[in-house]
């Protein structure tokens, strides 16, 4: 029913909102749906918006595609879906569109090799079983009609990487399965036009289907885990307002900004450029920079940094540094210069191959020239060299690794861990020392209010009022009411005063969530119901199972370090309360400094952390996690991205990861052990195609009942 | 063996029919959002879409 719609909805995604004339499509992350409920709840509520077309909820990416009219602002929306209790951010038209076509590709070659093998088993069977004279002909011609295009098609990927490799004068493992591929099929091609015994068809196409399911598995693991992460830089100013001389304002892109404009920026904007406040106070949220979430104070002379958010006031910026030059460009830099060292990182399928493809080549052309040698015929030496071709490129070794990281990454995702790719995995599992940011990684990351005290009726306005506003305090006390299952009264005129709070009326009572009088030291607000006044303070508490964690992982023969860009007296104290080594005050740069030097020193360092100023740091370490809370820099940086309030899942991780890549060992052992067998029956010029097609899925069926193991890995 | 002569282009005629179906199950959509679909199952539908 709704197919058509989303079709069209789809074509038009890549229109520019400012370009349509009526309709445009907006795109959210909403991590925070976790059923039927949510999906019903999300898709009516921004239905009934005016302004709203559809709403369409999918559930797996964790996404919601709005489909509205030019004048409603994607910020309204997402106050719309905050309002019903989600936690939402903008998402990029649709950033993993060439990874998805990749996998449909593959998906689709998949299809047409398992339905060209099915059939032309059918017909080997009949053959293998007895058939001959004409019959078999006939068979094998039917084979060939089959065969040929399904090679053609579901061998693509396969030739093309082949043909890449071998331009820059290369060998991958796509080499030797492209020619045993085409050899077999055109051996069997000449077998069938002179009327021979034996056709390979089936070898050859078999070959392909389970080498097509290792590489589909690969895909769809890396898909299923990307989607669910935001999109980059997505939260920073894209333009601000500018003074000029006579007074007047105009907007200008982030990228025009010069150096001296004076920028006016109202509360709740974010800074566009790095400046100095000349006019004006209010706090700021500098939580995407630090991963700080208290609010910032500000004043004539401070400084503020592009990406962070204006709070209260507005305040007028002289900017100092824009575009390129802002810290936060910076950082992008840094981390993409720290990104380098992990894109040198070997896959451990790719070093096997490196290791493999030239011995199979070897031994291929061995057996041809040997068995020239002894005077049997090119013919049969040819027939000889493609069954040491196929049997030698075991699907089980093309299995063997995908298979075991699309179990172990499934079983991870049900505890809350999604991580990016197989080499993430790889890496994860020979890490021998882990370095921890503080808040927002050993904290929660978020204030959180202390409700002993408030009665329900006092909960449920406090949840009518605070859900009204984006700041910090406000989103951290909804979020806790809203766990409790409070639901918000119905507060009438409510407003939001810079510097103050917020004030409105409940059945005819006035009611405010303010700043607390008395400038108290520890963060607070107060709640004030007609007569009654109550303060509510936060605190950003650590994860409860924070220690646990910290010592599971020394079990597991890491050490942690906190690494935090946090005061050294706040830094102390939680690493005396966990007993590890810890450095306060350090920059991003200083963060990549020390990770370089453990690696110099032979370590191979993993990376927990979430503010942008992780970034670098989690680009640069050997393997990263980063909490789903984390700025979206650090999470597209990180390899892993945890969910929930634990911290359990980073100590799982590491284990996952460690017993996977015993799996994937055991994998291998078992695909060579399998080919040392079959390889001396292979040059004897045994191989018949049966007993090819019998040892191919055989090897394939072990590997994947071997890595199915892993599903149980992570309880 | 005149069998034959109906049955393989039946075996195959379904075989094919199954790819197709794939095909346009994939092109549609059908595989978006597997997570979603076997919850939306559990939507009280009000009003039909």
């Amino acid at each position: 029913m709704e197919v058509g719609k989303r079709v069209a909805m789809n074509a038009r995604a890549g229109i520019l909102p400012d370009q349509a004339i009526e309709l445009v499509d907006s795109r959210f992350t909403v991590p925070g749906m976790r059923c039927a409920g949510c999906i019903a709840k999300i898709e009516r509520g921004l239905a009934e918006m005016p302004g709203v077309e559809a709403a369409r909820v999918n559930f797996s990416a964790k996404r919601v595609a709005v489909r509205h009219e030019g004048f409603l602002a994607e910020d309204e929306l997402v106050g719309r879906l905050r309002q019903l209790g989600f936690e939402a951010q903008p998402a990029m038209a649709n950033p993993l569109a060439q990874d998805d076509a990749d996998s449909r590709m593959l998906l689709r070659a998949l299809a047409v090799a398992g339905f060209g093998m099915m059939n032309i088993m059918l017909l080997s069977i009949s053959v293998w079983s007895g058939a001959g004279g004409v019959t078999k002909d006939l068979f094998h011609w039917l084979s060939a009609l089959i065969a040929l295009p399904v090679v053609v098609y579901s061998g693509r990927p396969f030739f093309s990487s082949a043909l890449m490799a071998l331009r820059y004068r290369r060998t991958n493992m796509d080499v030797p399965i492209s020619i045993g591929v085409l050899l077999a099929t055109g051996l069997s091609l000449y077998e069938t036009m002179t009327g021979g015994e034996h056709a390979y068809f089936d070898g050859a196409v078999m070959l392909l289907f389970f080498l097509l399911c290792g590489r589909a598995l690969d895909a769809t693991m890396r898909n299923r885990t990307r989607a669910g992460i935001g999109a980059l830089l997505g939260r920073m100013g894209k333009s601000a307002q500018v003074v000029g001389e006579e007074g007047q304002t105009s907007r200008i892109a982030a990228e025009d900004l010069e150096t001296g404009m004076i920028m006016l920026v109202p509360a709740g904007e974010a800074f566009a450029a790095d400046g100095t406040v000349i006019s004006g106070d209010s706090t700021i949220d500098n939580s995407m920079l630090t991963g700080e979430s208290r609010p910032f104070p500000v004043t004539v002379g401070s400084e503020v940094h592009a990406g962070a958010i204006n709070l209260l006031g507005p305040v007028r910026v002289e900017i100092t540094a824009s575009a390129g030059d802002t810290a936060i460009a910076e950082i992008a830099r840094l981390m993409d210069e720290a990104g380098q060292s992990r894109s040198r990182y070997v896959r451990i399928a790719d070093r096997a191959a490196r290791l493999y493809a030239p011995a199979v080549h070897s031994l291929a052309a061995l057996a041809f020239i040997g068995w020239m040698l002894a005077g049997a015929g090119w013919h049969q030496s040819l027939v000889i060299a493609i069954a040491v071709l196929i049997i030698t490129c075991p699907c089980a070794m093309g299995l063997a690794v995908p298979a075991a990281q699309v179990t172990a990454s499934n079983a991870l995702i049900r505890r809350g861990l999604l991580v990016k790719d197989g080499s993430a995995l790889e890496r994860l599992a020979d890490v021998d020392i882990a370095l921890f940011d503080k808040t927002g990684t050993l904290t929660v990351g978020e204030p959180r209010p202390d409700l002993t005290g408030l009665d329900p009726h006092a909960k449920s306005i406090a949840l009518g009022l605070a859900q009204e506003s984006s700041h910090p305090l406000s989103k951290g006390l909804a979020t806790s009411l809203r766990l409790q299952g409070i639901r918000p009264s119905q507060i009438e005129r409510v407003e939001e005063r810079a510097g103050f709070g917020l004030t409105g009326r409940c059945e005819d009572i006035g009611v405010a969530l303010i700043r607390p009088a008395e400038g108290s030291q520890c963060l607070s607000s107060e709640l004030v119901i007609g007569s009654r006044r109550q303060t509510i303070s936060f605190a950003d508490p650590m994860r409860l199972d924070a220690r646990e964690t910290l010592a599971d992982l020394r079990l597991l023969g890491l050490e942690s370090i906190i690494l935090s860009g946090d005061r050294e007296t706040a830094v102390a104290a939680t690493a005396r309360e966990f007993g590890v080594e810890s450095h306060a005050a350090v920059t991003p740069a200083g963060k990549i400094d020390r990770i370089e030097r453990l690696k110099r020193a032979g370590h191979r360092p993993m990376m927990v952390g979430d503010g942008l100023n992780d970034g670098p740091a989690l680009a640069a370490a050997h393997a990263s996690i980063a909490p789903g809370t984390a700025s979206d820099v650090s999470q597209q940086a990180a390899d892993a991205v945890f969910i929930g309030e634990e911290l359990a899942p980073v100590a799982l991780a590491v284990r996952v990861a460690r017993s996977t890549m015993r799996i994937v060992r055991q994998n291998f052992t078992f695909a060579i052990g399998y080919n040392i067998l079959a390889v001396p029956l292979a040059l004897a010029g045994m191989v018949t195609p049966l007993i090819a097609a019998i040892a191919m899925s055989g090897s394939s069926l072990v590997v994947i009942a071997n890595s199915l193991r892993l599903s149980r890995a992570a309880k | 063996m005149t069998g034959l002569a109906f049955l393989i282009p039946i075996a195959l005629g379904m075989g094919a029919v199954g790819l197709a179906c794939f095909f346009w199950a994939m092109r549609h959509g059908q595989f978006d959002d597997l997570d979603g679909a076997a919850n939306r199952i559990l939507i009280d539908e009000e009003d039909d879409e």
